[in-house]
Formats: structure tokens, sequence, C-alpha cells
């Protein structure tokens, strides 16, 4: 059972990240698309028009496998997490159905438009076809990340003993949580980040190889800009997202920050730590004082309770928890009891603590004061990945906005000197790669920060899973793992041969390579 | 809204969203499955592919918001059937990986090899998932292997996963393998006919014709095998109890899924239209009124699809092993809140999302000349 679980977290895992590498460049691009479109609307000037397809051309070549890899994601829950589906349905289908009905057909209806109408409508119905697929890609964006912002912090729902899941009780809790909110902000503008340096770090490439000059120029301009802004909003959104975590995920928070005894406020920030999982505590720790306080809780004034404190309240709530379960289970045998069924309900936001046991005992009439030990302990997820994902993002997002700052400052203004700077052109390309680590590491913050639920408080990971067999998983993730490592090679393939074309990849005759042919 | 109604009505709106599914996803699969034979040139499969190449990915849609309407309006159906068919669903989603890699990356590097190969990439994408969702229906009607425990947890009934994949294979669910495929092909067939000219036309339309018989054929068969395969009758049902499938109590009786039609006539109407509609498409086509014959072939399809629902109803998958555990329209659902909520969203975007179908289909209508793509080549996959 545990390794079946293990392999389904692998399957997902991998199956999640693959499909965050064509995300966010999809986030971000169309955005870029709908700026270059519009300079182009407006002054008329067909570099523009250059611009927006052939920037156009590399977004479709990613397009295509975030669809495939998109269609893994929309059924792994069936297939995969079935109990957690059946569990939980009732909410997590909600997001899930309605960013079928409002985002993707918009996106996927538009894009054909996009490629396939530049010569069937005008030019401001065009680019009205473009700003609707931006808004249908962001707007699956805000739906996913409501159902998974809900799995971080599962507001609105109740538990129901007659059917024995959880079940919606207000929509508006779901939609409008804080949390999901502010993942919604935070990963879209990663997306922005993602794609402006893409854009940035491709045209320097042009710029230092002199070709397309005119061109190069214009797109490393607009994504300097765009980037800008979006690395500001990405740092100022990362901050909120701690912010919520802080509140929503305390055993979270102590994973990232390295926490281990509570601290008496202002909290110190650790720059840098060797944590010891095992030992429970951080073999060397460099701390800035008061900075964890303050971007911790923005207060300077409110202790911080550590791993330790947390493990020891949680051991209560598995005990209750237990309780709770064996009330459930006498529940089933004798339904029309209705006072066993008010306390039921009165004890349900201990159930999932309760089952945090079943990793250890399937009798919860036996269980030792051990397995409740051990249950509390899994609360509190590796702190060592935590702290250090969390910190590679967080440089990252610094590193970003120096880039930004830099090409905006050196190429916007009268004496633009960005063109002569090959250390900034070479910066930039060799960043072409950074912002997918970033968000790597911040998926990997959430989700495996989220450990050992996949809904925080409510359904741990151990329970979620469907009954299948080892083997069944081993051929799945071997089939993934192989079908999605071609696809990759070929999109990347395909891509580096159109980002080092350029423009020639249009055929209009105009550009570097093209010159020497006669048409 | 009584819960029983708002149920009612979300069984009918997933098969909304199949008909919708075979009907749109299925002219480009049938286009997909189509293009390396009625296309003998390169410029002539081009043709093919760009007469879907704007439409496929939205059409696909219909897929993935299949999958999560399910999700959303009867979570132990998503739960129960895409994890006891495990590896049938790894067939399809691998199948269907295909296909948006080879309409987006065929044409975008000349070599006669490289296009050759993603031919039949999009051949084997576009012709094996319909073969597929065919056979797994034909199992749906059949009953699948599986029963809940106490706490609802699904536990399967197989005797291991490669025998219960074999199983699937049966001559029945092979048979509506068979019709799936035949009639997504024959609808992509008629497309083809309406979008195309000349030579290419004509194998098109001869397609079209030969895979609507093997359809309307394949139809009769199921319709004459299913009085002599297991049906499931339900007692004790309460269709405004709360969803808990372990409630009520299943009989298997032989021939059972014809009992319908004799509790409600009117519902021969669905068989019917299966047949007239197929009819009619080749009808129509044969006259190259093509346009007409596709519709037809749409609603030949809506009444092939209905007829496997409601012959089934209020079943929606029945468990062959425990039949008690089966799920039906009655304890299968999420809680009144949430279809209700579900019913306002479909009630306000499904006709949106037509209306924009539409009117972009109806900017990209016209023939698809091998002239035309030449002058694009550039532009166009
Ligand atoms: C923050 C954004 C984001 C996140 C976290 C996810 N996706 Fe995604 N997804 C998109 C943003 C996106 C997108 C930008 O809309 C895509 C990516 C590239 C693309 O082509 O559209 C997309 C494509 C895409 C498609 C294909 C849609 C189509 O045919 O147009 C499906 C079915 C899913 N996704 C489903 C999922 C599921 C079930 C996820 C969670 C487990 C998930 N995605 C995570
Ligand atoms: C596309 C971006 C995403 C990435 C890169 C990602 C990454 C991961 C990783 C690394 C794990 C394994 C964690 C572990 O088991 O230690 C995981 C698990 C999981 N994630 Fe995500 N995730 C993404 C999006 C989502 C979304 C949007 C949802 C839900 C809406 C989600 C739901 C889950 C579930 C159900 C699991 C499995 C159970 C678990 O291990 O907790 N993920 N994901
Ligand atoms: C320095 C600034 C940053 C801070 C303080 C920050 C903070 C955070 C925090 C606390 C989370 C976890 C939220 C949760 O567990 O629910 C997170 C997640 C994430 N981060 Fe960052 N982050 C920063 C920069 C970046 C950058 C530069 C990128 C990518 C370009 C990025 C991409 C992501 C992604 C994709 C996630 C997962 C989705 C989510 O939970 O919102 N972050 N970030």
């Amino acid at each position: 059972m545990e390794n079946l679980v293990d392999l389904s977290r692998l399957q997902f895992a991998i199956t999640a990240m693959y499909h965050f590498i064509f995300v966010p460049l999809t986030l971000g691009m169309v955005w870029i698309l709908v700026i270059m479109e519009s300079i182009y609307v407006i002054t008329g000037k067909e570099i523009y028009k250059d611009m927006t397809k052939f920037w156009g051309k590399l977004f479709g070549i990613n397009f295509a496998i975030g669809v495939t890899t998109g269609l893994t994601m929309e059924f792994q829950f069936g297939t995969n997490w079935a109990y957690y589906s059946h569990y939980v349905g009732d909410i997590f289908g909600v997001p899930l159905a309605i960013e079928g009905l409002m985002a993707f057909f918009l996106e996927s209806t538009f894009i054909g438009m996009f490629f396939f109408a530049w010569d069937r409508v005008s030019k401001k119905q065009h680019l009205l076809f473009t700003v609707l697929v931006a808004i249908g890609s962001n707007l699956s964006a805000l739906w996913i990340l409501v159902a998974n912002g809900w799995m971080q912090d599962p507001v609105g729902t109740t538990f129901n003993p007659l059917t024995m899941r959880m079940e919606l009780s207000s929509f508006f809790d779901v939609l409008f949580s804080p949390v999901a909110q502010a993942k919604f902000f935070h990963t879209t503008c990663a997306g922005y980040v993602t794609a402006s340096v893409f854009v940035l770090g491709i045209s320097s490439y042009y710029i230092l190889k002199k070709q397309d000059l005119p061109f190069a120029r214009r797109s490393f301009k607009i994504s300097a800009l765009f980037g800008l802004f979006a690395s500001i909003a990405v740092i100022i959104m990362g901050d909120q997202s701690g912010l919520y975590v802080y509140h929503a995920q305390p055993t979270k928070l102590v994973a990232i920050e390295g926490i281990w005894e509570t601290e008496q406020a202002p909290v110190g920030w650790s720059i840098f730590a060797i944590p010891d999982d095992k030992g429970m505590t951080n073999k060397f720790d460099v701390k800035i004082p008061y900075v964890g306080s303050l971007i911790l809780n923005h207060d300077l004034t409110s202790p911080i309770i550590g791993a330790k404190e947390l493990i020891a309240e949680n051991a209560v709530k598995v005990e209750k928890g237990r309780e709770a379960l064996l009330m459930l289970e006498a529940l089933q045998k004798d339904r029309q009891n209705t006072q066993l069924a008010y306390e039921v309900k009165a004890n349900s936001e201990y159930l999932g603590y309760g089952l945090l046991l079943k990793k250890y005992t399937n009798d919860l009439n036996n269980v030792t004061p051990d397995m409740i030990a051990k249950a509390a302990r899994d609360t509190v997820p590796g702190v060592f990945p935590l702290f250090y994902s969390f910190r590679i993002m967080f440089a990252l997002g610094f590193s970003f906005f120096l880039l930004f700052l830099i090409a905006a400052w050196t190429s916007y203004g009268k004496n633009s000197s960005y063109e002569k700077k090959t250390w900034l052109l070479k910066w930039a390309l060799w960043w072409i790669p950074t912002p997918w680590i970033a968000c790597w590491a911040g998926w990997f913050v959430a989700e495996y920060g989220r450990q050992p639920w996949t809904i925080y408080g409510v359904l741990p990971t151990y329970q979620s899973a469907s009954s299948l067999t080892s083997g069944e998983l081993i051929f799945s993730l071997t089939g993934f793992f192989v079908i999605y490592t071609a696809l990759l090679i070929v999109e990347l393939w395909l891509m580096f041969k159109y980002a080092k074309l350029g423009p020639s990849s249009l055929g209009t005759g105009k550009y570097h390579f093209e010159k020497d042919q006669v048409k | 809204m009584e819960y029983e109604i708002l149920r009612f009505i979300w069984w009918v709106l997933v098969g909304v969203l199949l008909i919708g599914l075979m009907v749109m996803d299925g002219h480009d699969m049938g286009v997909g499955t189509l293009s390396p034979f009625v296309g003998k040139t390169d410029l002539e499969r081009r043709a093919a592919i760009n007469s879907v190449a704007p439409h496929w990915d939205g059409n696909q849609v219909w897929f993935v918001t299949g999958g999560g309407a399910i999700f959303a309006a009867w979570p132990l159906v998503y739960a129960a059937s895409f994890s006891m068919l495990y590896i049938a669903i790894l067939a399809v989603l691998w199948t269907l990986f295909l296909r948006a890699p080879a309409f987006d990356y065929r044409s975008k590097i000349e070599c006669p090899k490289w296009r050759g190969m993603w031919d039949w990439v999009l051949f084997t994408g576009s012709a094996v998932p319909p073969l597929l969702f065919g056979v797994a229906f034909g199992n749906v009607i059949q009953g699948i292997p599986f029963h809940y425990d106490v706490d609802l947890r699904l536990v399967s009934d197989a005797a291991n996963p490669i025998m219960g994949f074999i199983a699937l294979l049966n001559p029945f669910a092979l048979l509506c393998g068979v019709v799936a495929s035949a009639m997504t092909t024959a609808h992509g067939g008629v497309y083809l006919t309406l979008r195309t000219e000349g030579a290419m036309q004509k194998r098109a339309q001869k397609a079209a014709m030969i895979f609507s018989l093997i359809a309307i054929i394949g139809f009769a068969i199921g319709g004459l095998w299913i009085g002599h395969i297991n049906g499931y009758i339900a007692s004790n049902l309460d269709p405004n109890a709360q969803s808990n499938p372990l409630v009520k109590t299943v009989e298997v009786v032989q021939g059972a899924w014809l009992n319908n039609y004799k509790l409600y006539p009117f519902m021969i109407v669905a068989p019917v239209l299966g047949f007239v509609g197929l009819i009619m498409s080749i009808i129509f086509n044969s006259k190259l009124k093509s346009g007409i014959a596709f519709i037809f072939s749409g609603i030949g399809m809506a009444g092939i699809i209905l007829t496997a629902g409601a012959s089934i109803f209020p079943f929606i998958l029945p468990s062959s092993s425990v039949p008690g555990s089966s799920l039906t329209v009655w304890d299968a659902t999420s809680s009144e809140h949430t279809l209700l909520l579900m019913l306002v969203a479909a009630l306000i975007f499904t006709p949106l999302i037509l209306v924009y179908t539409s009117w972009v289909y109806k900017i990209m209508r016209g023939k698809l000349t091998t002239a035309r793509i030449e002058e694009n080549s550039h532009g166009m996959y």
C-alpha cells in the first residue's frame, strides 16, 4: 500500500512537472503577443505583425504539448486518486468543470483563429481573438488554482456521514478563498516572468548574432518592461502567499523556515542553515534578526509556533480524530441514531487527523501512544528539502527583478546602451532556463509542503489513492515517462530550430536568412 | 427544484456532452483517420488536415469538459470508471497525446519522411480513441467487476490487471467499438466531402458511405444481441435520497436492458433516429449535399448514443461482480447544492460556447483547395 501511494505520488509529480514546463510560457507569452499585436493595430507597422506571428509560432510549438500534458492531469484524479475523487469530488469537481466550460473552450477555440484567421478577418477582429486566447488561458489558471487553493485550505465544506464524503456548503468561500487568490496571482505572474525571460533571452541572442536587429530590439524592449512589472508582482504576491501559509498551514511554514522551537518576537530569518529532520534541530544556522517576523507575519510582536509545539498539538487532534472515526463506524451500523450523527458532525474537523493513524493500524480500538506520536510527527513535512527549494525560488525571484531592471533601464530612454553590454545580453540568454527552476521549486514548496495531506487537515495522501496494483503503476509511470520524454525532445528540437532561424521562418522574404535567396 | 429532477437533468446534460464530443471531436478524428487514405499527395493530405486545423483543439475540449462535468456531477462514476478501467483509459490518453504534435509539428519540417511519420501518428491518435470509447461503452453495458467496502472505498474484482484488460476485449464490446469507430470515420468523411474538391472529394464521399453502412449494420446487430446479454434491475432506489450506492438491491436478468422500451415505448425514438440519421446522411452525401448530410450523420450519432444511455437507465455503471455496488443516476451524484450550481454554470456557458464555435466555423468555411495550401505554405499546417 505504501509503495502504491508513493508510486502514485511520483506519477502525479512527474506528470504535473511536465505540464508545468509548458503552462507558464503559455500564460505569459499570450500577453506578450497581445502587446505586440496591439502595437501593430495602432501603428500599422508590419514589423509588429511579423513579431506577433513569429513569437506566435514558438508559442504554438509550446502550446501543443501544454494541451497534451493537460489531458493527463484532467483524468488522473479519477484514475489514480479514486478515493480522493470520491471523498471531495462534490467540491473539487466544480472548479474543474467550470474551467472546461468557461476557460478551455474559449482558449482552444480561438487559438485556432489566432493561427489561421489572419487573412479572413479585420485587424481588430484578429486582435480580439488574441485577447480572447489570453483571457481563456488565464481563466483556466484561475479555476485550477481555486481547486488547488482549496486543497491547501479547505474552506466552505462540511462532512456528510450519510454519503461518507465532504460536500460543498459555500461556493463563494471556495472561490474567494484568499489562499486561492494569492496563488492565482503569484502563479500567473510567475508565468509572465517566465515568458519575459524567454523572449528577452532569445532577442538577446539575435542581438549578439547581429541578426534581424530591428526585430530583436523591439522584442527586447517589450519583454524587458513587461518582465519588470511581472517580476515585481511575483515578489509581492509571493510575500502574500507566505502570509497565508503562515495562517492556513503552520506545519508548512515551520518547514519552509526551519523553525523547530517556538520563538518569541522578534524572530530572525535563517538565510542559511542545515536542518536535521531526524534530530529536529538545525545543525548550523545563520540568522538575520527581525526579518523573520517582518516577512512571516508582518508584525514584530507575535511569537511563531515551532514544529515541536505543533506536533504536540496535533497529537491531541489525532486522539480526538480516532474517537470521531469510531463514532462514525458506529453510525454506519446504526444509521437512525440522531444523537450519534450529531456528535459525528460536531467532531468532524478531527476526522482527518484520525485517518492519519490508518497508516499504522486499521484497528482503531487498539492504538498505542507510539502510533499517535508517529502520526503526529508525520504532520510536519521534510524540512531540509522545503527550506532549500523555497530559498532557490526566493533568490531567483530577486535575480529576475535585477535582470529586468537593468534591461529596462538601459533600453528605454535616450542613450540606450544595452546593445553594447554583451554581459547583459549573455546573462539574459543563459538565464532562460531559470524561471522554470523557480516554478518547479515553488510547486515543490506548495505540494510537498502540504504533506502528509492531499486536503490539508482533511484527507491524508496515504488514504487518497486508487486501489490499483504496483504493477499497473509501474506500467503507467514508464509509459508516461517514455512518451513525455519523446514529446519533449521533439518539442525542444523544433523550438531551438525555429528560435535560431528567427523571423526568417515566416517566409516573408524580408529577414536575415532569406536575404541571399532571390524570391 | 427537487433533487430527483436535478439528477435527471444532469443525466441529460452528460448525454449532451457525450454527443457533443462525438459530433465535434468525432469529425476531426474521422478526418485524421481518413487523411492518409483519401489524400494521395502531400498537398492533398494538407488540405484534409487544414480542414480541421483551426478547430480540432476547441473540439477536444468536449472531451476535457466531459471529464470535468462527470467529476462534478457524478464523482463516484468519475472515480470508479477511470480507476477500474485503468489500462484502457491510459491507452485512450496515450493515443490522444499524439494528435496535438501531429497536427502542429507535421508541416513544420519539409522532409517527406518526417511528414509521412506524422501522418501515421495522426492516424493512430484519431482512429484508436473512438474505437476504445466504443469498447469501454460496450463493457459498461455488460457491467464491470468492482465493489465498494464499508468506507465506500472502491475495490476491483478483476482477477488481475492484465486479464482484466483482456476481458474488456469481448465480442459485444468489440462490436460497440466498431460502431463507434465507423460512425466517427463516416462523420469525418462527410465533413471532408464538404470541405474538399475533385478526386479527393470523391474518395472521401465513398469512404463516408462505406463507413456509414458499417455503422448501420453494426448498430442493428447490437440491437439484436442486447436481448441476449445480462441486464440489471434495481429496487429500493429512492431518487431523492443522499448518494450512497450501498442502499439499493440489484437483480441481474438476461435481456433486462430491453425493459425500458416496454415501460416507456416513446424511447424507441432513439434507435430510430440512429438509423434514419445515418441513412439520410448517405442519401444526401451521395448527392453532394454534404452540409445537410453532416447534420444527419450528427443526428444518427446522437441517436446511437442515446440508445445506449437510455437502455441502461437509471444505471450508469453496473457492477458485474457485486451488482449491489452498481452506480445509478439516483445514488452516484454529487450533492443537490453542487448539482444546482453546476446547472447554472452549464446554462450560462453552453449556449455561449455553441455561439462562438459556430461563428468560428463560419469564418473558416469554404473549400480547401491544394492551390490555397501552396500559397499559404508557411501559414498553414
Ligand atoms: C497555472 C496554471 C495551470 C495549472 C496549475 C494547471 N494548468 Fe492545465 N493548462 C493551463 C494552465 C494550468 C493552460 C495555460 O491553460 C494550458 C497550458 C498550456 C496550454 O496549452 O493550456 C493548460 C492545458 C490544460 C489542458 C488542455 C486544455 C485544452 O485542450 O485546451 C487540460 C485538460 C488541463 N490543462 C488540465 C489541468 C489539470 C487537471 C491541472 C491540475 C492538476 C492543471 N491543468 C494544472
Ligand atoms: C502544474 C503545476 C503543479 C506541479 C508542478 C505540482 C507538483 C506536485 C508534486 C511535486 C507533487 C508530489 C508531492 C509529494 O507527494 O511529495 C504533487 C502532488 C499532488 N498534487 Fe500537485 N502540482 C501542480 C499542480 C497541482 C494542482 C493544480 C493540483 C490540484 C488542483 C494538484 C494536486 C495534487 C495532488 C492531488 C497530488 C497527489 C497527492 C499528493 O502527493 O499530495 N497539483 N504535485
Ligand atoms: C522572492 C520572491 C518569492 C516569494 C517570497 C515566493 C513565495 C512563495 C510561497 C510562499 C509559495 C508557496 C505557497 C503555498 O504553499 O501555497 C510559492 C509558490 C510558488 N512560487 Fe513563489 N515566491 C517567490 C518568487 C517566485 C518566482 C520568481 C517564481 C517563478 C518564476 C515563483 C513561482 C512559484 C510557483 C509556480 C509556486 C506554486 C504555486 C503557488 O503555490 O502559488 N515564485 N511562492
